[in-house]
């Protein structure tokens, strides 16, 4: 099963958390301590071994902050 | 071995989206991006900049853009086609832009069947000035203008865009899609793809009706108003392909 | 020598419009002007160009600023009220600097008004009825020759200042017949290529945005202060005015279009009383000629404005002429086109009243 790895361009991030609210497994969370210049709390996650690649956050996020790789 | 299985379109610049957190804007600029980069298309595009919050399109679209007066989209876009019948052409309009003030350079656009891709953003509102009542507002929705709720007898009732233009000739492809959900946003990306391909492939006109939120003005976080497109949007906007000509008719 | 050919005014125009090379044209049907699509609709296809007849004053305008914004040679005709229509469009454009040509054949107003000649909309012309500080290079030919001449050259002249121009005609000169003569060669100019358009970015070296919005104040104020330098270039080169018998007159009349030439009648009525009148003709109504009258010879006892409304050029002159001389006007309005003779009175009227 493809692992999946994300990359945030973390000055772009606007907090919205559509990924968060759609990431299948879950593993997104909004850090209250971890923000950017204009002052948006950043995502991180909970256990990134538990990525499966599946793009979903990418897909929804409305700023193109995130880069989905998955091992082949 | 590792795969980019996702990364931001090049149909994108560099410059950091000016829309609100969530604003689903910045998903429909994706697409619209996604499909003209796949389509290899982005040298022989021209894309016109509407006005409302998406009037600074023309600084996130990786191919030459055109501002325009409010409404005139389709006739700008018609004046570029005419004299550019190669390059792909498309209108980023919002419900104020095209069902209002613009609505009569639409229809004849579509009417006249002019080989464009017309991105028709509908929140049901207009954002970019603070939240009046738009043509499409709902029943009951309430707005700066509307502050009652929009009343039918004193405002009419939201105007179906697509069911309308369903009616015209002269179109090629016309769908109503929303991207409230994952599968939602994969489906309205098919739909983008399809229009410009069709108009690649100089079938006459394309437009794509994409319901879209505007949290700020809706008074509801991001996540809650993708749940209204969801569940009273599509009631008045049901989603679906209205018309699909499916054979050329320009050559 | 045999060149020339009867023919209308308004399609004249048009054929005009083709000769300078236009590529497109999208305009409405509107009294007393729709000669021009008509032609057009006919000609620009024989010729490979566009023509689309638009379903407003103001999709046309719209169509043309798609079209000049993606580097097309492009035009419009219209009448007063659809001129009217087409104000934030022509705005938008000399904002984005655009070139276009727009015509317009003038016909008594307010509102709806009437279908006959008229000059009152030297205001909307000069003055514009778009926001912003903009000007429109505006060109009013007197006779069907030089409208010709003048609509040949006014594709490079707007493409050159990257403006609209328009050249104002009434509607006496759209509807008359004159010969006309098309071999007249268009002065050359230098035209830079148009890298700045929008037709797509294989077409130019990197990514061109055509835009007016410049929500930074100072910036803003910098891209007014950009047009203003185009402007001031405009006035020093595109100037342009005719003087008639204007050797030493006892009055000076200052007339443009068909009014100038009712006055050219004029003051043959008033050479046989004796009095000599000059005649400064304006061709150019933006920039507008003030030299001629700054310099008018002392002896000249006032000057007679005369116009087909009620008196909008004669603010023009007063500025221009700053207080040296006594004004006065005559003008008919609503479409009516006066005869020599009232021209002739009206100077006869000011010289008696000058001397009570």
């Amino acid at each position: 099963m493809p692992k999946g790895k994300l990359t945030f361009e973390y000055e772009k991030c606007k907090g919205c958390q559509l990924c968060v609210v759609f990431c299948p497994v879950k593993i997104l969370y909004a850090d209250k301590s971890f923000m950017n210049d204009a002052g948006y709390n950043l995502i991180r996650l909970t256990d990134e071994a538990k990525c499966i690649g599946c793009g979903t956050c990418a897909l929804m996020c409305p700023d193109s902050v995130i880069t989905v790789e998955v091992s082949k | 071995m590792m795969e980019v299985k996702y990364r931001k379109s090049k149909g994108l610049t560099d410059k950091p989206l000016s829309y609100c957190p969530g604003c689903t804007h910045g998903i429909i600029h994706k697409l619209v991006a996604e499909s003209l980069e796949e389509l290899g298309v982005l040298d022989t595009t021209v894309g016109i900049a509407s006005v409302g919050c998406s009037v600074f399109a023309y600084e996130f679209f990786n191919c030459d853009m055109i501002q325009c007066p409010h409404g005139r989209a389709a006739a700008v876009g018609t004046g570029i086609k005419r004299t550019h019948p190669d390059d792909i052409v498309f209108t980023y309009q919002g419900d104020g832009d095209l069902a209002s003030i613009g609505i009569a350079e639409t229809i004849h656009a579509a009417n006249r069947g002019e080989n464009i891709t017309i991105i028709f953003v509908n929140n049901a509102i207009y954002g970019m000035t603070g939240g009046q009542m738009a043509p499409t507002s709902l029943i009951g929705q309430k707005t700066t203008t509307s502050p009652l709720g929009r009343d039918q007898h004193l405002h009419g009732s939201p105007i179906k865009i697509s069911e309308m233009f369903a009616t015209i000739d002269s179109v090629a492809y016309l769908e109503r899609v929303a991207v409230y959900n994952p599968r939602q946003v994969r489906n309205a990306k098919n739909a983008i793809k399809k229009a410009f391909t069709y108009q690649k492939e100089k079938r006459g006109f394309t437009m794509i009706e994409i319901l879209s939120t505007c949290p700020v003005n809706w008074g509801k976080t991001p996540q809650d108003a993708l749940k209204w497109v969801e569940e009273d949007m599509t009631k008045v906007f049901p989603l679906g392909i209205f018309k699909d000509a499916g054979v050329p008719i320009h050559e | 020598m045999g060149n020339k050919i009867l023919m209308k005014g308004n399609e004249a125009i048009a054929l005009a419009a083709i000769k300078g090379g236009v590529d497109a044209f999208f305009g409405y049907p509107i009294t007393p002007q729709n000669e021009i699509p008509e032609y057009l609709s006919r000609y620009m296809f024989e010729q490979g160009k566009v023509f689309l007849q638009a379903e407003s004053e103001v999709a046309a305008i719209n169509m043309v600023y798609g079209a000049a914004a993606s580097g097309a040679r492009v035009m419009t005709s219209s009448s007063s009220p659809g001129i009217a229509l087409k104000q934030e469009g022509i705005s938008y454009m000399a904002g984005s600097e655009l070139p276009c040509v727009i015509v317009s054949v003038m016909r008594g107003g307010p509102g709806l008004g009437g279908i006959q000649p008229s000059q009152a909309d030297y205001n909307q012309a000069t003055r514009g009825g778009g926001n912003g500080d903009y000007h429109v290079i505006v060109f009013a030919p007197e006779s069907i020759q030089e409208t010709v001449d003048v609509m040949k050259e006014a594709f490079d002249i707007a493409d050159y200042y990257r403006n609209p121009v328009m050249v104002l005609v009434d509607g006496l000169i759209g509807q008359m017949m004159e010969a006309v003569d098309f071999s007249k060669p268009v002065p050359k100019r230098f035209l830079p290529p148009k890298d700045w358009a929008a037709g797509g970015m294989a077409s130019h070296a990197g990514r061109n945005t055509i835009c007016s919005l410049y929500l930074d104040p100072y910036e803003l104020e910098d891209h007014n202060l950009k047009l203003q330098k185009k402007y001031l270039q405009a006035t020093a080169n595109e100037t342009r005015f005719e003087l008639i018998n204007m050797e030493d007159p006892d009055y000076v009349i200052v007339a443009y279009g068909t009014m100038a030439r009712i006055c050219r009648s004029a003051i043959d009525i008033l050479a046989k009383k004796k009095l000599k009148v000059g005649i400064i003709r304006p061709i150019s109504l933006w920039p507008f000629p003030k030299a001629p009258l700054k310099n008018i010879s002392r002896n000249c006892k006032g000057i007679l404005v005369c116009e087909m409304s009620l008196g909008q050029m004669i603010d023009d002159v007063r500025i221009a002429n700053e207080g040296a001389l006594p004004i006065a006007f005559f003008g008919r309005t609503g479409g009516v086109v006066p005869e020599p003779e009232e021209v002739a009175d009206a100077i006869l009227d000011f010289d008696k009243r000058r001397v009570e």
